[in-house]
């Protein structure tokens, strides 16, 4: 009775196996490496920030042509068409559950945290919106629709309902502060997760719902369903991101892309510019939510099986990771980040020699969330709006958010 | 019906929940004041002190059961050995999550993340080091019913909460009111440019802000723990609370927080009767939502910082 392991004679044990472990003076000892760093001398955070602008920038350096870039982009496009061809079952699986989808997911919050600047940490519910939407369609949930459809055509359902919930969220929402904004949609996280696991008799409760079909589709005597192998999935979801890519690339350039940069620069001066910024707000929660419910539908018809416990806070704070390392406002960034991430717990997981284990997995990446703050704030593919806007604003000029509050320095 | 039943026991574990809260949302409320920034970490300062305390007390208890006097000295000696915990984590997360991007007027955005990580960091490397099952503090006491107030039971662990948790808000409130430390962090919390021209060290006020909320903080971890038991995730649903009550009574007040942290804690035990234990924290969120929808500025108002 005196610790984990402890027993009376040796009142202590529990300390000494755990408190006094090796490792703990390891990471005390990373930890105070840290704060010399940046607390101690300023000029050794420069020179750590001056080194990773040298590498990151290399693309940006070496590909100033549009078509020389265009080049690029098409050949990446290539070899994730073929690539995935000579993987193993396993890796594929790990390409449609672990990449592909989170690809996605990252674009989408991108929009709502790299464009507009807005902090949203329950961007997982939209996710569960789109899941438990084609299990109710299909059938699969314990009340029953009108008229079943099977998962492909119950698509457009599902991201409209993700779409109509994050309006419905966002309307009163999007007028706090953006500090706010943050702890309510994290609160939304909880209660949609609390309440998928306690409305039984809507959701099937928390033993979740199995039995979600696979997409199939008969159009024009066409026909295709979509079975148990993972290439299909990861085809569709990769003409997906394309599509989704391109049209955020035009939006970033468009009225609405000037609209959410004017926003998380300085909203009072776009307010008084005319531009209606809470409408903006909402467009830009709303598309970020339609994209995470598309994934929802997606990996619920894929796995067939969902439950409430696959919808944590966690996850939403992983796809908040995932943005930031890739760069808020990135698009390749988001790309990039997403995909390096989630390859490489992975990778190290099946590595015998690292002992990783993935149920630290949020270890690493809180640390990496600090790390990136104090010296990367940007990310490591940033665009350059957003890196000039966070340089602007460390010397006092804008804000680059819209996190809101009084708009002076921090003490 | 169902809400007049059992209404007293509902008010009596409503009350002693509102103390905690109180407690952890005093931590928000400073830190807000002085930084206008929600510290998304102060769940894990809240955890570190459970920790602490457990530690502490299964050093100093050990397999025996106190009683009498020896009771009071070891709930003290929980209340102190958490406090320092919490006070310890909270400053380290100061100096390494929030002064590096203070020196470098950081956007807003980056200390929100910079915390969410110092967040995850702590209560991951909880799970790893002490294990991931929850953990049971060594009782002080002998926990059993005291009196009945209207047919609902008092036990001595509600006591222990309040009268710590009663001392503890007295004294808060009279170090801001009333000491020199208490003069900095209102003089920042008005105007930090100026309050560093009239000779106040802001860094220095900022640090002890996080030290002042961060002994509340994990005194009330051990508090929690007493009843709940000790584990890596305990801070992410009271802290959300306590945040709630903070805003409730207005962020940036402290007998806002305080107010707030009871009315909170009545507010969601209360239709537990009606609505079943497992919609508990649904019924806070949802007053955290109607709140800043309705009256943004909390009941008492925000008064501690520059109204923003």
């Amino acid at each position: 009775m005196t610790g984990p392991e402890g027993t009376v004679g040796d009142a202590l044990s529990g300390v000494h196996g755990s408190l006094l472990h090796p490792r703990v003076f390891g990471f005390i000892g990373f930890g105070l490496a840290l704060w010399l760093a940046v607390s101690g001398r300023r000029r050794y955070a420069a020179r750590v920030r001056a080194l990773s602008d040298r590498v990151t920038s290399l693309p940006r350096r070496l590909l100033p042509d549009a078509r020389v870039r265009a080049g690029v982009y098409l050949a990446v496009l290539g070899f994730a068409i073929a690539y995935p061809l000579a993987l193993n079952s396993y890796w594929q699986e790990v390409l449609v559950d672990q990449i592909g989808v989170y690809v996605l997911l990252a674009l989408g919050l991108n929009v709502v945290v790299g464009f507009a600047g807005l902090l949203d940490l329950g961007y997982i519910a939209f996710y569960a919106i789109g899941a438990y939407s084609v299990a109710y369609w299909s059938g699969s949930l314990p009340v029953h629709p009108p008229f079943h459809l099977d998962p492909f055509y119950a698509i457009p359902l599902a991201i409209v309902a993700a779409m109509l919930a994050g309006v419905l969220l966002g309307t009163p929402t999007l007028r706090l502060r953006g500090d706010y904004l943050a702890i309510v949609t994290l609160g939304f996280g909880e209660i949609i997760q609390i309440a998928a696991t306690n409305m039984q008799g809507i959701t099937g409760g928390a033993p979740g719902v199995v039995g979600i079909p696979h997409f199939k589709f008969e159009l024009f005597g066409v026909h295709y369903a979509w079975g148990l192998s993972n290439l299909p999935y990861y085809y569709l979801l990769l003409g997906f991101v394309v599509l989704v890519l391109f049209a955020f690339r035009s939006l970033e350039h468009s009225r609405v892309g000037r609209a959410w940069v004017a926003i998380r620069e300085d909203e009072v001066a776009a307010e008084s510019a005319g531009i209606n910024v809470l409408k903006y707000k909402v467009m830009a929660f709303a598309i970020g939510a339609s994209t995470s419910g598309f994934a929802g539908v997606l990996e619920g018809s894929k796995i067939s099986y969902i439950e409430p416990a696959d919808f944590t806070v966690q996850l939403s704070i992983l796809i908040l990771v995932l943005v930031i390392f890739g760069g808020m406002g990135s698009l390749p960034g988001a790309v990039v980040g997403a995909a390096v991430l989630q390859w490489l717990p992975q990778y190290l997981r099946v590595h015998p020699l690292l002992g990783f284990q993935q149920q630290d997995l949020y270890l690493y990446l809180g640390a990496l969330l600090i790390v990136m703050m104090i010296f990367r704030p940007e990310g490591i593919l940033p665009s350059r709006r957003r890196e000039r806007e966070i340089g602007l604003a460390e010397h006092g000029i804008g804000r680059a958010d819209a996190v809101g509050g009084t708009s002076g320095p921090i003490a | 019906m169902c809400f007049t039943q059992n209404f007293w026991n509902f008010l009596v574990s409503g009350l002693a929940d509102g103390f905690l809260y109180a407690l952890v949302a005093i931590g928000y409320t400073l830190v807000y004041g002085v930084l206008q920034l929600i510290n998304f970490a102060h769940s894990e300062v809240f955890m570190s002190g459970g920790f602490a305390s457990l530690f502490i007390l299964q050093a100093a208890i050990g397999s025996s059961q106190p009683h009498g006097i020896a009771s009071v000295g070891f709930v003290a000696l929980g209340v102190v050995g958490g406090g320092i915990g919490g006070a310890l984590v909270a400053y380290l997360l100061e100096r390494v999550a929030y002064r590096p991007l203070r020196r470098r007027n950081a956007p807003r955005l980056a200390f929100l993340i910079s915390a969410i990580g110092a967040s995850y960091f702590l209560y991951n490397l909880a799970g790893k080091e002490f294990g991931r099952n929850a953990l049971e503090i060594p009782s002080p006491f002998v926990n059993g019913p005291v009196f009945t107030i209207f047919g609902a039971t008092v036990q001595t662990y509600y006591i222990v909460i309040a009268i710590a948790a009663m001392a503890m808000l007295v004294l808060v409130d009279r170090v801001v009111a009333m000491t020199k430390l208490g003069k900095g962090i209102r003089a920042v919390a008005q105007d930090a440019e100026t309050a560093s021209l009239m000779g106040v060290n802001i860094d220095r006020v900022i640090a002890q802000t996080f030290v002042l909320g961060g002994l509340l903080g994990g005194a009330a971890g051990f508090l929690f723990g007493l009843n709940a038991g000790v584990v890596y995730t305990m801070g992410f649903t009271p802290a959300l609370k306590a945040f709630t009550a903070a805003v409730l009574g207005g962020i940036g007040n402290i007998r806002g927080a305080m107010l707030g942290g009871l009315l909170l804690g009545i507010a969601e035990n209360l239709p537990v009767g009606c609505v079943g234990t497992q919609w508990r924290d649904v019924v806070a969120f949802g007053i955290l939502v109607v709140v800043l929808i309705f009256r943004p500025r909390g009941i008492l108002g925000e008064q501690l910082g520059r109204a923003a």
